[in-house]
């Protein structure tokens, strides 16, 4: 199993923990990554708020570049799959804007290779199995929230991607790794993420119901794979919990971090230092307060 | 796509008439050149609403807006802090019987407003977007601290989230230098080419 992979720009930033974790569980579960050379920003919501020829164009480029290395593209974030994806169908229309669109680009996009979010290939029932097989800790009695949001199962006439209104993939992933999903129905409504740095008067309502579902669910931590729900549910948990008076003490993992956790790969200690919301309760629960990791930050 | 029948078409005709003058008839052709929805395909049941996560900060609900599309209220509708308050979650796109996107109607009645020179009534949201662009015009990446920056002047809010920057930027969270991509020269012919204005 070999993909083109496009990490994007958050995942070289504020989710470098993302990144950083994908490329360890990839090389741990024998699934080859090779970067994009050059691969650009995909536009996110900017580009389509804006201009829907620029939201197909800019992903577009990036896509041509996979073609020429001639594999099919995996993006662990959630907002860089949707733009690549939906860039992918206007593309194949192959009508007057996939045109115009090519004739700008030295390396054409003609179709020949498709988009997957990360987590496609690593839920199907082979990885899983091996998922489980390499699991030397197994995340027992951990409850966790697989929140999907919106991006990676939505416009589902677009993605055609797991169950747009009850997904499963990050769930399986977690009962791989001996996690306990929990029920809820917020696991894809929008925690409004787009609207982090402009609108956060909103942020905080529509982020304050999503972790509340959670609290309520009985979970003792989030999973997610997207950077923006994931830095919106963090950081802004503290700020939102002051606001409506709860503490909700809920961290909130990449699911690739609670991977390696499981695997027990030596990186993994490497990532909770970048947690706003303290990750030791829960690693407690397991057995796997990272006391020395903590320490050595102090 | 289908179409409507005659009779729909008349009536949608009428209800233009009866809501004044200053309405544009040919405003959702205009919309779906852009984004290929149907405005005039919704038949106003309301689920894009009831399942909306930012209806509650909008002055017009999105089945609203797809109403006021349908009868050519240009104006209303681009002049809306709406059309920039919706979250392009796809919770609408995704239940609407008839299979259309408010969000994909949205979209383009913000690109018809920026084309059309109308101010923005969430100027705080419209300057993220450009100065996102802008970034990604410069680099061909984002480069997150920059873009943060930049946005708290254009958009006059200093001292919004600065201790949750400062905690950030000790988590190690925030890069320090740009990175920025080869093809740069193609980045910028593509937003030549393709972006709005
Ligand atoms: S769900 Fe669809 S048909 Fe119903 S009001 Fe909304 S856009 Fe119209
Ligand atoms: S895409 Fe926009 S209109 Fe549709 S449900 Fe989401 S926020 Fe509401």
């Amino acid at each position: 199993m070999k993909f083109a992979y496009f990490p994007g720009c958050s995942l070289h930033s504020t989710a470098k923990e993302f990144g950083d974790s994908t490329v360890a569980v990839c090389k741990a579960l024998g699934v080859e990554l090779q970067e994009i050379p050059d691969w650009s920003c995909c536009g996110a919501t900017s580009a389509h708020a804006t201009s829907h020829e620029l939201a197909v164009a800019l992903p577009a480029r990036s896509l041509g570049l996979a073609e020429k290395i001639g594999l099919d593209v995996v993006a662990p974030c959630a907002a860089c799959y949707n733009r690549l994806k939906s860039a992918e169908a206007a593309m194949k229309d192959k009508g007057e804007l996939a045109e115009k669109i090519n004739s700008t680009l030295s390396d054409k996009y003609t179709g020949a290779i498709s988009v997957r979010p990360l987590i496609d290939p690593l839920s199907t029932p082979e990885i899983l199995e091996r998922l489980a097989s390499f699991t030397r800790k197994p995340l027992s009695g951990l409850k966790v929230a697989a929140y999907y949001g919106c991006l990676l199962v939505r416009p589902p006439k677009v993605l055609g991607f797991d169950d747009p209104e009850d997904p499963q993939s990050i769930d399986n992933i977690l009962r791989a790794i001996g996690a306990e999903p929990v029920e809820w129905y917020y696991k894809n409504e929008c925690c409004g993420a787009s609207f982090s740095l402009t609108r956060v008067d909103m942020v905080h309502k529509m982020t304050h119901d999503v972790l509340l579902r959670a609290k309520k669910s009985g979970a003792d931590a989030i999973a997610c794979a997207c950077p923006l729900c994931q830095a919106n549910l963090d950081m802004r948990q503290e700020e939102i919990g002051k606001k409506y008076g709860t503490d909700f003490g809920l961290p909130v993992f990449y699911i690739t971090e609670l991977m390696a956790l499981a695997m027990d790969l030596p990186e993994a200690r490497q990532y909770w230092s970048k947690h706003m919301v303290d990750v030791q309760p829960a690693l407690a629960k397991i057995g796997k307060a990272p006391v020395q990791a903590a320490a050595e930050e102090a | 796509m289908s179409q409507l029948s005659k009779e729909a078409n008349e009536a949608v005709k009428s209800d233009i008439v009866v809501f004044g003058s200053e309405t544009n008839p040919s405003f959702y052709t205009e919309v779906q050149e852009i984004c290929g929805e149907n405005a005039l395909q919704c038949y106003q049941c309301g689920e894009c609403t009831a399942g909306c996560p930012a209806a509650f900060a909008m002055e017009l609900s999105p089945n609203k807006v797809m109403r006021m599309v349908q009868l050519g209220c240009e104006k209303e509708v681009l002049e809306s802090a709406t059309i920039w308050l919706c979250a392009g979650c796809e919770t609408c796109a995704t239940r609407c019987p008839k299979g259309l996107s408010v969000a994909k109607v949205m979209d383009a009645c913000r690109e018809i407003a920026g084309k059309k020179g109308i101010k923005s009534s969430e100027p705080g949201v419209s300057a993220f977007h450009e100065v996102f662009l802008a970034g990604v015009r410069q680099n061909g990446r984002v480069f997150e601290p920059l873009m943060i920056a930049l946005h708290k002047v254009k958009s006059r809010n200093l001292f919004q989230d600065v201790p949750l920057g400062m905690k950030m930027f000790a988590k190690g969270k925030l890069p320090l230098v740009p990175s920025r991509i080869k093809g740069l020269e193609e980045v910028k012919k593509i937003f030549k080419k393709t972006a709005a204005k």
